[in-house]
């Protein structure tokens, strides 16, 4: 049986506590929530946090919502910080202080991640250290307000991608980033969506006791960023996965392959089941150029294109043809 | 000058900012505009709006789903996601 039993796991509370203060309907709280119910020793854990919307909402000073050792440092280092605790714990382990190293993981937004700490997490990497590392995308700098990010996907519009007549939104796709921790060879790697909890906690499991770096990508999605009613996320959350703008997938370091998850490999089998992108962008308000005044087909056959073209690349990289 | 030297110094500075309250001491509840109120006799403690809860404000207890109103904020999802529709938001008065 799966360690995975609802009515048992219920009865815990969370080591990221109620009172933080994330907005109402914030994807993160609930990722948060599911990460920490996966580990498997909840007094061997120190979490480390990239600054960003989590990092700022849940430790308030005086106020921590962290039931666990946490630190923060900064926007481009949480990967080198991770790095570090895990050597003084080495460190301490080998001079008898500690019985062992606690199991490390790191929060990170898109804009700590994708962007501004993308080379110490590539370092902490390449060095091999033992963490998880969870990148919480929300799609743009949501903390500061809504600025575009590497993450942000093509025509969002944002605060500093702005919808006018010259310009739809950002012009730019966003960095492949799962894929670029995948590259590295030796981290585990793996997309995820809170709306497929089981499989989200399964991941976070085997991130926190694969031995070396592992890499969860977890979309997501922002109510106020991304302009719609709070109720809607996990409903968003799971559109993502359904159109395949956020396919799910594994990587495993030891075979070098990459594997489809559940909820994909069902589309994967059966295409019929892949939603058009323009149900998932019409939910958005960032999208809402793209319907309003008159919809732009064209625009949002570009998406469709993209979308498309990554699908098909992971499902060769899957070697399902 | 005196006066000056006797202040704590840089080195009586604790490292780093330590937050030293618990959150939920902080009451959330009061951000809310609509509550989310179980129908028990709907429920069938599918526990979805436990998983679903940004706020951890679903508390099961063994044998019935209650909502924590000192921390939920109001934002619906458990609603949303309910499988039988056991939630309904009521405007707070």
């Amino acid at each position: 049986m799966s360690w995975i039993n609802l009515r048992e796991l219920a009865k815990k509370r969370s080591l990221f506590t109620s009172g933080h203060r994330l907005c109402a309907g914030c994807a993160a709280g609930i990722i948060g929530r599911l990460v920490m119910h996966s580990v498997p020793d909840p007094k061997h854990v120190v979490v480390v946090h990239a600054t960003g919307c989590w990092e700022v909402a849940g430790t308030i000073f005086p106020y921590t919502a962290w039931a666990v050792p946490w630190i923060h440092n900064a926007f481009e280092n949480a990967a080198a910080t991770a790095s570090g605790v895990e050597l003084a714990f080495k460190a301490l382990k080998d001079k008898g202080v500690v019985k062992k190293v606690p199991d490390i993981i790191v929060f990170g937004g898109d804009g700590g991640t994708v962007d501004i700490g993308l080379q110490s997490l590539s370092g902490a990497i390449e060095r091999g250290h033992n963490f998880l590392y969870v990148l919480y995308d929300n799609n743009a700098y949501m903390n500061t307000g809504i600025q575009r990010s590497g993450a942000t996907p093509r025509y969002a519009w944002t605060t500093t991608s702005q919808v006018g007549k010259v310009i739809p939104g950002k012009l730019e796709a966003r960095k492949p980033i799962a894929n670029i921790i995948a590259a590295h060879g030796n981290a585990y790697v793996a997309t995820a969506s809170p709306a497929y909890w089981r499989d989200l906690m399964e991941k976070a499991r085997k991130g926190i006791e694969y031995k070396g770096p592992a890499f969860i990508h977890a979309i997501s999605p922002c109510c106020r960023g991304w302009r719609f009613p709070p109720n809607m996320t996990i409903r968003v959350a799971k559109l993502a996965v359904e159109t395949c703008a956020f396919p799910l997938w594994e990587y495993d370091p030891e075979t070098r392959e990459y594997k489809l998850s559940p909820p994909s490999l069902a589309i994967a089998k059966n295409p019929k089941l892949k939603k058009p992108i323009e149900e998932y962008l019409k939910l958005q308000g960032r999208f809402a150029h793209l319907f309003k005044p008159e919809k732009r087909e064209d625009l949002i056959a570009r998406i469709q294109e993209d979308v498309d073209k990554e699908w098909n690349q992971l499902l060769e990289l899957c070697g399902i043809t | 000058m005196s006066e000056d030297l006797a202040k704590p110094g840089w080195k009586q500075i604790p490292i780093a900012g330590v937050p030293f309250k618990k959150a939920t001491e902080y009451h959330t509840g009061d951000w809310r505009t609509f509550k989310p109120v179980i129908d028990q006799s709907k429920c069938t403690k599918c526990l979805t709006c436990w998983i679903f809860c940004p706020d951890d404000s679903i508390v099961w207890d063994g044998n019935t789903v209650q909502v924590d109103y000192r921390y939920c904020k109001g934002c619906g999802i458990c609603a949303e996601m309910c499988p039988v529709k056991a939630i309904t938001m009521v405007k707070e008065e």
